[in-house]
């Protein structure tokens, strides 16, 4: 790659010195490459590198965004880390996020499984199931508060209709998370179904035949094929839905308010967040919090990517092997 | 074949009961804003759009500034979009097509950046912007983000493939300079990436809910993101078919951009993924 590289480099070099023009050198030569890329850099200096340099000075501070600042030494950590709430939001987010991401993702693979074997009206299809996750999501966790409501709400009416019991959806600890995660998968099943059925057609035909011809069965060339040769695509939803799990807000803010509803089983490590930065104004408590969910980030990225190594060193060969052999084919 | 064929009807069958329950909240949307609040507690419920429509969303113009929001929204989403097909395209061009020093550690900065949460510097990013005095305007929405990582990454792989070696060559043999052989030769080439990330970036500023949130504190002009919230926790418990005529209101725009893009758009998603 490199040596390519130099190589095209010495020819173009030659190129322009036939031309008859000087090389210019240093600044002059790179100067606008260097002018091109700046401004993200610039951007991510201001609004990026600073911010976290200070929040790390704000963490140890009381500070309500307009009186003075008042150094308080470890305190903000030690109140983060024996707030019971604090822990309540981490445990919170995590169920909310399994509840919400175990249906997402099996019931995107089942549709992009449909998807692929269907002929007709797929671009309608498509369409159909990205169309949730291109809408606003404030209006449409409204749209899901009115359905899911326990006095109004058409879930209840179908309840009632088949004769089952009613359920106080949106004050009930547990019904909070359900209508949270119930919104959540809505918008994403259509987005990684679409991600998935891309990764179904990159698989050959040939490979299927193949097995076909050693007398594999649907089941095993679904667990045994296509799973496999998926490993990288599920993995990527998998991560990106942790990162997006993880940050959730939106749809708990505006379903049960700002601390989480009943029980505060609602608030999410976001929500947190908000609630005691932006609406009780503890500015200096929210700087230690960002660091925690920092923290808890790093910590799941790492997870996943040790995950995605294994099945690298593991699958992940089975599944090249079988890509490579597909293409020679 | 038989057995085909059953599996084939089987197929349409579950996708026609995900495409239903993908549609129902927008349709359950129009019922309830096409009624009266009176209607939605009546059981067993009306199950069909109603008459009422203009009239709640009379009172939704009556209620929130709707089309200051909806005017301030769509200037800032047109303004990030401007400025984030510039600036991350001419990043991408040099990125793709040209050798610089330190180019690589450069790039694995950009790539590192991925890493860090929004959320870390939620407060510290707040309390900066207040400093630069941009809180409540539409520089505190546009400006931090004119020039992000994802947009320079998806549009680099782009251009390194989209964008011909011959034809800068060529233009450099012309004498263009490096901005001249972006503006000459590079954007015209990129115009189907530019118009993938332009609609995930109006999307994206338009649905944008907890930063404006945070640095709109003027309740007077804000986000229609944030203004429906405000219509919903103000007066949404007393009329609630008013609150879904908003929702509709600000939903149908957004709907439209992306029905006119859709196939193109979520064709460029998947391959988005692919490339991971």
């Amino acid at each position: 790659m490199s040596s390519l590289q130099s190589v095209r480099d010495r020819r173009s070099a030659a190129r322009a010195q036939a031309d008859g023009s000087v090389k210019p050198s240093g600044l002059k030569r790179f100067g606008p490459m260097y002018a091109a890329v700046s401004p993200f850099y610039i951007l991510f200096a201001v609004f990026g590198i600073f911010p976290v340099g200070f929040s790390i000075f704000l963490s140890f501070q009381s500070w309500d965004g307009i009186g003075k600042m008042k150094s308080v030494g470890w305190e903000n950590y030690k109140y983060l880390l024996t707030d019971p709430q604090f822990w309540q939001s981490i445990v919170n987010t995590l169920e909310i996020w399994v509840m919400a991401t175990v249906p997402m993702l099996f019931l995107a693979l089942v549709v992009a499984y449909a998807l692929h074997t269907a002929v007709r009206f797929k671009s309608f299809y498509r369409m159909a199931y990205f169309v949730p996750n291109v809408t606003s999501m404030v209006a449409m966790a409204i749209v899901f508060g009115s359905i899911f409501s326990g006095n109004f709400g058409i879930l209840n009416d179908l309840l009632k209709s088949i004769g089952a019991g009613q359920v106080q959806w949106l004050t009930d600890p547990w019904g909070i998370k359900v209508a949270i995660a119930a919104l959540s998968t809505w918008r994403w099943v259509g987005y990684n179904a679409i991600i998935y059925l891309a990764g179904l057609q990159a698989i050959s035909q040939d490979v299927y035949e193949a097995a076909k011809m050693d007398g594999a069965n649907a089941r095993q060339t679904f667990f045994r094929i296509t799973i496999p040769l998926m490993r990288p695509i599920i993995l990527f939803t998998v991560i990106t839905s942790t990162i997006g799990g993880l940050q959730l807000f939106t749809e708990s803010q505006v379903l049960v308010g700002d601390s989480g509803g009943t029980g505060q089983s609602g608030e999410t490590i976001v929500v947190y967040l908000w609630q005691h930065a932006f609406v009780q104004n503890q500015f200096g408590y929210g700087g230690a919090i960002g660091w925690a969910l920092f923290i808890l980030i790093v910590l799941f990225s790492i997870i996943n990517w040790r995950f995605l190594r294994e099945r690298n060193d593991d699958l992940g060969r089975k599944g090249r092997r079988l890509r490579r052999n597909s293409r020679a084919s | 074949m038989r057995a085909e064929r059953i599996r084939t009807v089987l197929g349409h069958v579950v996708l026609m009961i995900g495409v239903l329950i993908s549609i129902f909240p927008f349709y359950w949307m129009i019922v309830i804003a096409s009624n009266t609040s009176g209607d939605m507690f009546k059981y067993p419920p009306k199950l069909l759009p109603g008459g009422d429509l203009l009239v709640n969303m009379h009172h939704v113009l009556q209620n929130i500034d709707f089309w200051g929001s909806f005017g301030f929204t769509i200037a800032t989403a047109a303004v990030a979009t401007v400025l984030v097909l510039f600036f991350d395209s001419l990043a991408a061009f040099a990125f793709a097509k040209y050798d610089f020093p330190g180019k690589k550690v450069l790039f694995t900065i950009l790539l590192a950046t991925f890493m860090i949460p929004a959320q870390l510097s939620l407060v510290p990013s707040f309390v900066t912007l207040s400093w630069f005095g941009w809180v409540g305007s539409m520089k505190a929405l546009v400006i931090p983000g004119a020039a992000n990582a994802f947009g320079i990454f998806w549009m680099r792989q782009y251009a390194s493939g989209a964008v011909p070696d011959e034809l800068i060559q060529a233009s450099k043999v012309d004498g263009a300079g490096f901005f001249r052989q972006y503006w000459t030769v590079g954007l015209p080439v990129l115009r189907p990436g530019l118009a993938f990330l332009g609609i995930f970036t109006f999307i994206g500023v338009w649905n944008d809910y907890l930063w404006p949130l945070i640095v709109l504190t003027d309740p007077g002009k804000v986000t229609l993101q944030v203004a429906l919230q405000q219509l919903n926790t103000v007066v949404g418990a007393t009329d609630y078919s008013m609150v879904m005529a908003g929702a509709l209101m600000s939903v149908i725009p957004l709907v439209g951009i992306f029905l006119i893009g859709a196939r193109q758009f979520i064709a460029d998603i998947a391959a988005g993924a692919m490339k991971f």
